[in-house]
Order: C-alpha cells, then structure tokens, then sequence
C-alpha cells in the first residue's frame, strides 16, 4: 500500500450522502432537507440520516419509545452524575452534556452491552437457521467466558423498563419477531438455569434485530439515548451552589496503597 | 456496589484540615508528601511515572518518558486530532473543546490511541516472537463479535498509506531504543522493524514507536492508552489557539470540495446535472 490513494481525495471529495449549497438548499440521502422532510419530526430525520431510508410509521414510535424509557433524570446515574458534576463546577451545556454522552459508550451500560446483544441475537438466529440449537448456542456462549449481554443488571435485579417495552412493542405491532422471541426464550432458559434476569438491552436489541438495524445503525442510534434524562441532571446542580454536588470531605478517600515515606532530594 | 459515599484509591491519600474536612491540608501519591516533597524535590516526569506506576521511577524510564512526551507532544497540523482542535480554535469555541475534540478523534484506529492499545495487548501476546507477531499484525482480532470499536482495518501499529518509513520515526526509534533497555521492546523493534514492515507491506507508525516505549516503560494497554491521549495533546491546545488567531476566513473550506454524485439529488432523473 502507499499514499497514492490519498491525492485521489486531498482536493475531492465524491458522496453520495448528502451536501450544503449554502444560500440555496441541502441535499439529506436524496431528499430536499427543507422541501421534502421539512414536516418530519425529528426523530424521523434522525432516523432517515442513519439508515438512508424511511421507516413506516410504527417502527419509528417503538424507536422513539428506546429513548423515552432510557432518559433517566436522576443523577446517581453514571452519565448523568459526569453532567451533574460539570453543572456543580459551572461548566457549559454543552460541554456537559457531551461529557456525559461519551461516557454512555460504556461496558457496563450504555453502547456496548447494546451493540453486543444486537450481534448476539443475530448470531444466535444464524446458529439456528444453520441447525443449531438455541440453548447450545448459549451455553457455547457462556463456556467462551463471554458476557451475556441484556441478563443481569449490575444495581437492580430487575428491570421496569422490560415490561413497558413488551407493551409498546404490542401497541406498535412489533411484537412478534423472530429476534424478540430469541431473547424471551434465552432469558426463559438463562432465568431457569442459572436465576439470570433480564434488562432492556435484551429487548431492544431483539426488537432493533426484528425492524433490520446492523450494529453500527443501532450505535448511531442509541447514541443520544439517555439526553433527556443528563439535562434535568445538569440544571438541578447549575442552581445549587457552587461545588455543592455530593462533596466529598477528604477521608472518605479510602487509601490502600503504600506507607507514608521521604521521596528527599 | 458500594453503600458509603468513599471512593476508594491505592495512589492518593488526603489529610484534612483541622477547620474544614473538605479541604486537604496534605496531599500523598503512593505514599510521598506531594506538596512538601514530591513537587520540591521531583521532576514532572518523575511525577508522572510515579501517579502511573505508584513507585519512584529508575531515571532511565524519567528520561524515556520524557523523551517520547517530546516525541508525541505535537503530531502537527495535519494530522487528525490535531486538525479537529484547530477546528474548534477557528470557530472560537471552548479551549475543553478543542481538547476534547481532540481527544476524541485521537482516540481512533488509524494512528490513535485504540491502535496503540491494541499494539500494547499484542506486545503482552507475541513479546519477541517475530513468526506470531507477522500472523497477529495480519490477524489482530481473534474474536468474530461485533463491538463499539469497528474491526481494525490495518496492521496495528503500521501505517497503511505510507512508502518508506518516515525519517522523525526513524530518528525517534533510534534516540528512543537508546534509552531504553537493550533487550526491551524497542530495542527488538529496531531490529525487526524491516522484517515487520516487509511482511505487512507498509511503514512504521508512531503509534507503534510509542506502544514499545510505554512496553518499555512498564505500561498496560490502559496505561498506555491514556498517556498516548494526553501526551499528544500540546500540538493540539496551541495549533487551536494559533487558529483562532489566524482566523476563519484563512482557515480550509472544504465545501468546493465536497461533490454530490449525479444520481444523489432528489428526482435525480428528471434534474440530472443540474448541480454542475
């Protein structure tokens, strides 16, 4: 390989996607952005930006609802206790908010668990139109030491957002799809087995499967998710006293690391 | 999870002043006065090595630090974290934006800071094995799942749209292998630095300098993830603020750049090249 590829693009930059001509329109996948999709509502821009294509009108209110049921106003939450501190040091909205966006791409919540339970159905679901067994599928899963991402739930042991989202997905019509269905009957068989529970992202990803979101679409889309919940979070601590947000006084820093000792000259 | 409010820590200990137990009267890093002794008596990088690695560090791992700090302190402007920074200096936003700009994009695959995770887990994985590391270069995942970090597109380490390797890189391994230990791991990249970039087809990076130093240095993939994304951002806090200075309209505007295929336009087959 070499650089040559790279004069191909230092002054030209061919797309397909989209383009500002400023002073006159803007082009989105296609569409005139202020003739064509000028009355959408956001969301579905938002969704038409990641996916190139519109989506019926039910899949983008069961989408929508992702959001709604993850935007959690209470600032023990990780992303939004980041927020919360920059409001209580009087940082900016934006800055606090993006902060508190960048660490949603988390292990322990947030992008990850959902990206690797979306390519988990998947995977399992290509298992078994292959032959394979389901529960085989999960048990190789697990003998891999791989986490199953969407069972279990590190501060709760349950999760109320599981049965809103079954209800939506029924509201909507969405509810009977293959995806969806995988993650019911691994959690039937992970909550029999080993007392496993289940948490939303099982949900969401088998519902983002059944409406044909890749991983990557389904990152983009999730991104944002839990804004709604950062900005209540943030305007709670800006109106407090400065640097009132849990203090913490200096001996609740639990030291374990070595001795006191002279560093000297 | 944790019921007391405490955070808990085996680098910092704090002693509160009598008057208010929210202010530190004295501040310990791993056990060393910081304010009475570390700050007198120390210099930055033995400070730095010691907040990492919770010892005093040898002086030839302060003087290697200190020199691949120099090395990464600025990537320059073309480089990509670097440019997002000076996009943030141009439109005048926050100085935490610029960072953070950069930041994020130097945390990429291609010549950030992930790229250099990965190099530092394959040094743990293939040490001084050339045969496994020409198979992991070309291989540098083993795990078939989709994650939030796209698959690697290259050789870690390496950089695919180089010819020969670049001479900072090469005047950089040659001060940096000195340095360091003779049977370390830029010493054997120096060695084998022909032999890899022969069987994976392109140049060295400093992405790959940089994770055999911090090999050298003692660094996990964690470590020196975060020390790569912090040392390099000096080039990107002054070539911002040098932007915003040189002002907008002395800045690239890529719009007569950007082209829209003919087939991309709305109704395209009614209004073909009407964009021309």
């Amino acid at each position: 390989m070499s650089h040559k590829h790279l004069l191909e693009t230092e002054k030209h930059w061919l797309t397909r996607k989209g383009k500002a001509f400023l002073s006159d329109r803007v082009i989105l996948h296609r569409k005139d952005l202020h003739q064509d999709l000028g009355d959408y509502e956001w969301m579905r821009v938002f969704l038409y930006s990641i996916l190139e294509r519109d989506v019926e009108e039910n899949v983008a209110k069961l989408l929508n609802t992702f959001w709604v049921c993850t935007g959690y106003p209470d600032a023990s939450i990780w992303p939004n206790h980041v927020t919360a501190l920059a409001a209580t040091v009087r940082s900016t909205p934006s800055l606090s908010l993006m902060a508190g966006m960048s660490v949603s791409e988390a292990s322990i919540y947030g992008r990850r668990p959902e990206v690797r339970a979306l390519d988990f159905f998947y995977r399992a679901g290509q298992h078994c139109d292959a032959g394979g067994d389901l529960i085989e599928f999960v048990e190789n899963e697990k003998a891999a030491g791989r986490t199953l991402y969407g069972y279990g739930r590190p501060l709760a042991n349950s999760d109320e957002r599981v049965p809103f989202m079954l209800a939506k997905a029924k509201e909507f019509g969405l509810d009977g799809g293959r995806h969806l269905q995988i993650a019911l009957d691994v959690y039937a068989y992970l909550n029999e087995t080993y007392g496993f529970s289940m948490n939303v992202a099982a949900i969401h990803a088998g519902l983002a499967a059944d409406v044909g979101l890749n991983c990557q679409e389904y990152q983009l889309f999730m991104t944002p998710c839990f804004i709604s919940g950062m900005i209540p979070c943030y305007q709670d601590a800006r109106d407090r006293p400065e640097g009132s947000f849990f203090p913490v006084r200096c001996t609740n820093i639990v030291y374990n690391g070595p001795a006191k000792r002279k560093w000297g000259n | 999870m944790a019921k007391e409010y405490q955070y808990h820590s085996n680098i910092w200990l704090e002693e509160p002043e009598p008057s208010n137990p929210f202010a530190a009267k004295a501040c310990f890093c791993s056990g060393y006065d910081v304010h009475s002794d570390v700050i007198p008596n120390a210099g930055w990088f033995e400070y730095l090595l010691l907040l990492f690695k919770g010892e005093r560090p040898k002086k030839q791992d302060t003087a290697l630090l200190e020199k691949l700090a120099m090395v990464l302190a600025n990537p320059g402007p073309r480089e990509a974290s670097v440019r997002a920074a000076m996009n943030a200096g141009v439109a005048q936003t926050n100085h935490s934006s610029a960072l953070m700009a950069a930041l994020a994009v130097g945390a990429g695959q291609y010549g950030g800071a992930q790229e250099l995770s990965i190099c530092i887990t394959l040094w743990q994985e293939c040490q001084f094995d050339i045969t496994r590391w020409q198979e992991r270069l070309l291989n540098p995942s083993n795990d078939e799942r989709a994650d939030i970090w796209l698959p690697m597109e290259h050789a870690p380490g390496f950089d695919p749209n180089g010819d020969a390797t670049p001479t900072p890189i090469l005047q950089s391994l040659e001060l940096l292998a000195g340095l360091a230990p003779a049977n370390g791991a830029l010493a054997w990249l120096k060695a084998s630095r022909q032999a890899l970039e022969l069987h994976v087809g392109y140049p060295l990076a400093m992405s790959g300098l940089a994770a055999a130093a911090l090999v050298d240095l003692g660094m996990g993939e964690d470590q020196g993830s975060m020390l790569y994304l912090m040392l390099r951002l000096p080039g990107a806090a002054v070539h911002a603020l040098e932007q915003k200075q040189v002002g907008w309209k002395n800045f690239p505007f890529y719009g007569p750049a950007i082209e829209l295929e003919e087939d991309a336009f709305p109704g395209s087959k009614d209004r073909k090249g009407e964009h021309k």
